[in-house]
């Protein structure tokens, strides 16, 4: 049931982006010149950068004259499996494969505590021990957010005061879950810019002395707004440097971005998505499925 | 990685520098990478379809200036156009003259940066002489009222919470805070919404009925990437907001939203967010915005910065210097003087040209290099700091060791310091060391020079 409610919000959020790639593909049956240029700016348009986009649609073309592809609805068939093919998949789940230790890193209103709030919720419906710690230790209220937050899944939040050191907190928070035979253990750090190299540095021994004190495997997950450009590279970029991540959560793919640099990214790196967010209730936050995620994008089967 | 916007316009007028004259192709050619610049650089990709062709129009037909090379010209064009498009003026904060409470009210999306930027406007106003309200009508967001509560008093602003249930109640009821405890501006913190959430819009709409703001600021993260334009104008629609606060400006995105939501709204940037500390919100120069995109520094601002650093205490040092010579300790001071300016690559990334420098040598503006010469300077005696012509052979061995580093390292240092020495002199020879004014002057070519890449380092 609710499978189908993330289909219809994915459909309604990826709409725009739909509805645009729609008018080039009833340009007519046969594709010309202008529709391949056409492609390339609406591919630009979704934030996919235009380096991919170029590199997509030449592929595409290739493709085209290849296997005789001359029809519109042929085409864009064939890009939903070429723009699938641009994302690694997960080899693990680091949410439902317990026990497991995931750190969330991201800039300043990525939506990191919102995230950790929702898989904490969903931790609990299933049935997995979790325990939630509040390494962001440095914005105002972001301990009393996450509180909120674990009241609301039923789930206990470890942390310090404000202020306190972030990589401390990392470590009592593994030995409460240790203590407690906690399967999973979520753990929220502030956010900071990618520029900042202060900041990057006390994240990099946050992450290190995480993985150096955890018995459980720790995954270190990128959360990233799906409205962002092309900045979105270089953030993954200096974090991937700085921490080694192993995945990616995009947030907020429910408003009309498209959010292409998803993509970007994780072909680049070859980070996996763990996880869309596409609304604002629990059950939003939803594995991701590139094909579905790519039929969506270019209308298929709708 | 690809290129900043300013490093490929730049490849660009190179090819372009050579000509004497430029033929259409050229011109194509130039618009092309500024047609790809801009796209990765986030401005829409509409926008830059219509900037790139007015610019084409104008290079082709334009009042060329004779006095300047063709690639200059095109370059004018583009700078003129792009400043025409972020707006030619500053824009500044209109409020009512003759009503109290004024009103501020900011609206985004999620994340985009509203609370931190209320408490920044508020102390920005409370250092104007006003007396602010923050009103935090976020009711959404866990804790959010929390934030604002703790934001409000690190800088002494009252904030006011009202039940936390109904936003539009609490916005009301701040309007009566204010009235009460004599504040005379209430800045309106609203919760983040999708520009698609009808109930979220409406209630948006129903807040700005309430408090009937004078302005309303829409806070736009400078990372936002094409949607900007679905999101500004829904906005722009629904609440109709006045101006723009960019936010997050102090990382590396090139802030090409800035030029697409100027274009498709129409509305001007007022603000610029920097930082995380309140003093960071600072007025928008499209001017040098404009510039800075494309590559050709932004010289007013470091001026600017050096000024907010040299306190009074350093223009009396400046005058010593110049009368006494330059010490070890004066090397120390300008090295920490530059990580608080935000560090060597911070500085050289607004001169002009240096960025591109930088890119090809990414060691040259390595701020561990300044670490290592404190080192070395805080493992030198009293005396050798005051005078480092006494550091002989032995001393450099002892400072070596005390700091970690090599002997040369540490000859390298002396010599630099050497080279300073001699420019100081050089200095003394051209301005008389007198009143606090010339000193400052002085101060701020010793700066100049410094960023200029003189500094021997």
């Amino acid at each position: 049931m609710h499978k189908m409610g993330f289909l219809d919000n994915l459909k309604a959020g990826l709409r725009r982006s739909r509805e645009a790639i729609n008018e080039i593909f009833y340009m007519g049956g046969e594709v010309d010149e202008s529709f391949w240029e056409e492609l390339e700016d609406t591919l630009v348009m979704g934030d996919m950068g235009a380096e991919v986009a170029l590199r997509v649609s030449d592929d595409l073309r290739d493709q085209a004259a290849r296997e005789n592809l001359t029809r519109a609805p042929q085409i864009r068939s064939a890009l939903a499996e070429r723009l699938a093919a641009e994302f690694p998949v997960a080899e693990r789940d680091p949410f439902t494969d317990v026990p497991s230790c995931v750190l969330f890193v991201g800039i300043n209103g990525a939506g990191k505590t919102t995230t950790v709030g929702k898989l904490a919720g969903r931790a609990r419906e299933t049935g997995v021990s979790c325990v939630i710690g509040g390494a962001d230790t440095f914005r105002a209220a972001a301990i009393e957010q996450l509180e909120v937050w674990g009241q609301r899944a039923g789930v206990d939040v470890v942390t310090r005061e404000r202020g306190a050191d972030p990589a401390s907190v990392c470590y009592e928070v593994l030995e409460e879950a240790e203590r407690r035979g906690s399967q999973l253990v979520l753990i929220d750090t502030a956010g900071r810019l990618h520029t900042s190299s202060d900041l990057m540095r006390e994240l990099a021994k946050v992450v290190n002395v995480t993985r150096k004190r955890s018995k459980m495997p720790v995954s270190v997950v990128l959360v990233i707004d799906a409205t962002t450009g092309q900045n979105g590279l270089n953030q993954a970029h200096e974090f991937n440097d700085a921490l080694d991540l192993d995945g990616l959560i995009v947030t907020k793919l429910d408003g009309t971005a498209k959010g292409g640099i998803a993509l970007a990214i994780s072909s680049q790196l070859g980070l996996p998505i763990y996880r869309i967010g596409v609304g604002e209730t629990i059950d939003d936050l939803q594995t991701f499925d590139a094909r579905e995620f790519c039929r969506a994008l270019v209308g298929e089967g709708m | 990685m690809f290129n900043s916007l300013s490093d490929r316009l730049q490849d660009t007028f190179e090819k372009l520098r050579g000509k004497g004259r430029l033929t259409e192709d050229d011109i194509n050619l130039a618009m092309r990478e500024i047609r790809m610049a801009l796209l990765e650089a986030d401005v829409n990709y509409r926008v830059v379809k219509e900037f790139v062709a007015r610019c084409k129009e104008k290079c082709l037909t334009a009042d060329v200036l004779s006095s300047l090379s063709p690639a200059q010209n095109v370059v004018k064009v583009v700078l003129d156009e792009l400043t025409t498009l972020l707006g030619s003026t500053d824009s500044k904060l209109t409020l009512a003259q003759n009503r109290t409470p004024n009103v501020i009210m900011l609206v985004g999306l999620q994340g985009s940066g509203k609370t931190t930027a209320a408490a920044k406007l508020a102390y920005l106003l409370k250092k104007q002489g006003r007396n602010p309200l923050l009103a935090a009508c976020d009711t959404h967001r866990p804790a959010a009222a929390d934030q604002l509560a703790t934001l409000g008093g690190e800088i002494g602003v009252p904030v006011f919470r009202g039940d936390g249930k109904d936003a539009v109640d609490v916005a009301s009821g701040s309007i009566r805070e204010a009235v009460d405890r004599l504040c005379d501006v209430v800045i309106v913190d609203t919760a983040g919404r999708l520009q698609i959430d009808e109930e979220m819009m409406q209630e948006a709409v129903a807040i700005k009925q309430a408090v009937r703001p004078d302005q309303i600021l829409m806070v736009v993260d400078a990372m936002t990437g094409q949607d900007i334009v679905n999101v500004v104008t829904e906005f722009a629609n629904r609440v109709d907001f006045d101006g723009v606060i960019m936010s997050k400006l102090d990382g590396d995105a090139r802030g090409g939203g800035a030029l697409s939501v100027r274009e498709v709204t129409g509305k001007p940037i007022k603000f610029v967010s920097m930082g995380e500390k309140p003093d960071s919100l600072e007025v928008f120069h499209p001017d040098r915005m404009a510039k800075r995109i494309l590559g050709m520094g932004d010289v007013v601002g470091i001026i600017e910065q050096a000024q907010k650093v040299a306190d009074e205490q350093q223009v009396a040092d400046a005058e010593r210097m110049l009368r006494e010579g330059f010490t070890m300790d004066d090397l120390l001071a300008q090295m920490q003087q530059i990580r608080k300016m935000g560090g060597l690559r911070k500085i050289m990334g607004m001169i002009p040209g240096m960025e591109r420098a930088m890119a090809q040598m990414p060691d040259a503006a390595d701020d561990s290099q300044l670490v290592r010469i404190e080192a070395m300077i805080h493992s030198m005696t009293r005396e050798e700091r005051m005078r480092p012509k006494v550091i002989n052979g032995q001393r450099r061995r002892r400072i070596a060791q005390g700091s970690g580093r090599t002997v040369q390292e540490v000859n390298q240092l002396i010599k630099q310091w050497d080279e300073m020495n001699k420019m100081m002199s050089r200095m003394k020879g051209m301005m008389q060391p007198g009143g606090g004014k010339k000193g400052r002057r002085a101060m701020q070519q010793m700066m100049r020079n410094m960023g200029g890449g003189n500094f021997p380092f």
